[in-house]
């Protein structure tokens, strides 16, 4: 087990290492230099070459991945080019705390409504309330997050002005995107937990526990939901890539000064140390979170053996 | 007489043949039945066909003989730039609202133009956006997928290690890099940005469908069929494409079902923060992010878009999900 977790954290390295490379070269692949944006007001040829050397990017572009990295691993994210040269560790950690709050309460949010509601629709299978739950699921999978923000925007915010749709700040202005954001995972969460919910009551075990002269509640719940509740657990990895991938846009759309914001604003600004560092933190992160689902699969389920 | 043998023998092979060939066909046809019977894959099918037909007959111009047919009212990228920016839709005169025009059934943007055109020529790209790139997926996962199974290998080695990298991307994120990196390019004005949106979602899907293809072919390969095909001679490539293909068809065709609206999500994504297709070109995903700056003081030009892509999502999704129950009832979710 120690070995094989080692070994998943070894492999960590190498992943990092393409991560950054494709990212690296796919953004200095674009023509053009990162400071003349700004078609109506072009900067002075020699103000660019300074910025330019300045940056760094004047240098070939093999020469510059091999700064960066050097730089990265001595812990130096590099300075924003849009943001007046600000470090982007400083950008990073401003942001980070309420993009973390933000997924976290939307993952929460997402387990309390998905697992019950799985649960339930199990449990009364072919009725119309497993078809709404199923509904439900369905819409909420299919249909994007931007695309039901502006539905509940329009209702709540534009409407009748119950809830604030710009900013951050007030536990008021975080309703909306986290619900936005607990949306698609949590349909996701609720299929499976029906799945997975389905067959465990049909195992021989649930009809040991009931045929032994168990209450119906505690075969439900001691039984059958202990083992449903595993595929479920193994679902948060993806969850949890699919909060970060939620996140920029959810937080562009309401204006959350969080990491997602940043990031979709130095793509389109080409600030070349923001889009590695984002990228390099989103994939840490979930190749963290794939790690840990498989150790807490094989800790939940001794049938599973880790190889 | 020897002539009448050998045509008795051939009646009799081409019965037998006859019995196999309807048994083997009974699969599909049973999945068909299957299908039909799903009254949301129906619905969800008829929603494909009509959007579909307002795709094709937005506007068809052939002028080698002349034709020129256009169904939606008005010319969806020339800015009307009349003081008829920001209409409100017909109906809501119903409800009060002074700023309607007949001339605009669904309203218009703030630049003036309809919004009834620009949504029907927008379901152009969506619908498009949804099939292109997951035909090269599945020709370029499928391909990929069966080598890696069947001969392993480098392919395979390869194929692995890849899978790692691009999963530890959210496959979203990636789609971003690569489609707003190379939009200054020559290669992302082809098409005007189009075909650097196919390649980006193809980049990304097809590497899942490939690993879906390879666990199948595992699975398969030792089985007693293919075994059976190896020792009467057959080449790899005829194991792969008469033997294996159409056993991994069914998890295959699942698969692509779901990624068609996958594709046309990404692509609306892309559009609404303004890395997709280039302005004027309507697609509901611009739409959206183009009226959002207007959505206070009217709300008609995100809502519709935004009504449009969920109502066709939600199309294939029930088609998908049809699908899946009728290739496989086991595999249920």
């Amino acid at each position: 087990m120690l070995r094989y977790v080692i070994r998943r954290l070894l492999l960590i390295i190498p992943t990092m290492f393409f991560v950054a490379l494709i990212t690296f070269s796919l953004a200095h692949l674009a023509p053009g230099s990162p400071f003349d944006k700004n078609p109506n007001r072009p900067l002075p040829e020699e103000t660019i070459a300074r910025l330019e050397r300045y940056f760094g990017v004047d240098k070939p572009i093999p020469e510059q991945f091999v700064i960066y990295v050097g730089n990265l691993l001595r812990g130096d994210l590099g300075n924003s080019f849009v943001q007046r040269g600000r470090p982007v560790s400083e950008i990073i950690g401003q942001g980070i705390g309420v993009t973390a709050q933000l997924g976290v309460q939307a993952l929460l949010l997402a387990l309390a409504f998905s697992i019950p509601l799985g649960i339930i629709s199990a449990l009364k299978q072919n009725t119309p309330l497993d078809y709404f739950s199923l509904l439900i699921a369905t819409i909420g999978t299919t249909i994007p997050g931007f695309v039901t923000a502006i539905f509940l925007i329009y209702i709540f915010g534009v409407s009748f002005h119950l809830l604030p749709f710009v900013g951050w700040g007030t536990w008021q202005h975080s309703i909306m995107p986290t619900f936005v954001l607990a949306l698609g995972p949590g349909a996701f969460l609720t299929r499976i937990t029906r799945a997975s919910m389905l067959e465990a009551i049909r195992q021989d075990y649930v009809r040991t526990a009931r045929s032994k002269g168990l209450r119906e509640q505690s075969v439900i719940v001691g039984h059958a939901l202990k083992n449903a509740l595993i595929p479920v657990a193994t679902i948060i990895g993806p969850a949890t890539a699919g909060l970060i991938t939620g996140s920029f846009i959810i937080e562009s759309l309401f204006n959350v000064p969080g990491i997602g914001r940043f990031y979709v604003l130095s793509i389109n600004g080409r600030d070349y140390p923001m889009i590695m560092s984002t990228t390099l933190l989103y994939a840490f992160i979930i190749m963290i979170a794939n790690l840990t689902v498989d150790i807490v699969y094989g800790a939940l389920d001794p049938r599973i053996k880790v190889s | 007489m020897a002539t009448a043998v050998t045509t008795r023998q051939q009646q009799q092979r081409a019965a037998e043949l006859n019995v196999i060939a309807r048994k083997q066909r009974s699969l599909w046809k049973d999945a068909l039945t299957r299908l039909l019977r799903n009254k949301a894959a129906i619905a969800g099918m008829i929603v494909i066909l009509f959007a579909a037909f307002v795709a094709i007959f937005a506007e068809i111009r052939i002028d080698a003989i002349g034709l020129h047919f256009r169904l939606a009212p008005y010319d969806p990228v020339a800015d009307q730039n009349t003081p008829k920016a920001l209409m409100e839709p017909i109906w809501t005169q119903a409800f009060g609202s002074k700023y309607t025009d007949p001339a605009y059934i669904m309203g218009s943007d703030q630049l003036g133009r309809d919004i009834l055109s620009r949504l029907m020529f927008g379901s152009r790209i969506s619908l498009i956006v949804g099939f292109v790139p997951v035909a090269i997926v599945f020709v370029i996962g499928g391909t990929v997928g069966m080598l890696a199974g069947y001969v392993g290998g480098w392919v395979d080695n390869s194929l692995m290690r890849f899978t790692d990298i691009i999963y530890a991307f959210p496959d979203l994120l990636f789609v971003i890099i690569i489609v707003a990196t190379l939009r200054g390019t020559a290669f992302g004005d082809i098409l005007g940005g189009l075909l650097l949106i196919f390649v980006g979602i193809a980049i990304v899907g097809w590497v899942g469908l490939a690993r879906l293809v390879r666990g199948q072919v595992l699975s398969l390969k030792h089985r007693e069929f293919i075994e059976a095909a190896r020792c009467i001679g057959a080449t790899p490539t005829r194991i792969m494409l008469k033997h294996l293909f159409p056993n991994v068809l069914a998890p295959v065709i699942v698969s692509v079902a779901f990624a068609i609206p996958g594709a046309m999500l990404t692509e609306a994504t892309l559009s609404f923060l303004g890395v997709g297709i280039r302005p004027p070109t309507p697609t509901w995903g611009a739409m959206i992010n183009e009226g959002f700056v207007v959505f206070s003081s009217t709300p008609w030009p995100v809502l519709l878009p935004a009504l449009c892509i969920s109502i066709v999502l939600l199309a294939f999704t029930f088609v998908g999900d049809g699908l899946r129950d009728a290739l496989d009832p086991r595999m249920k979710l």
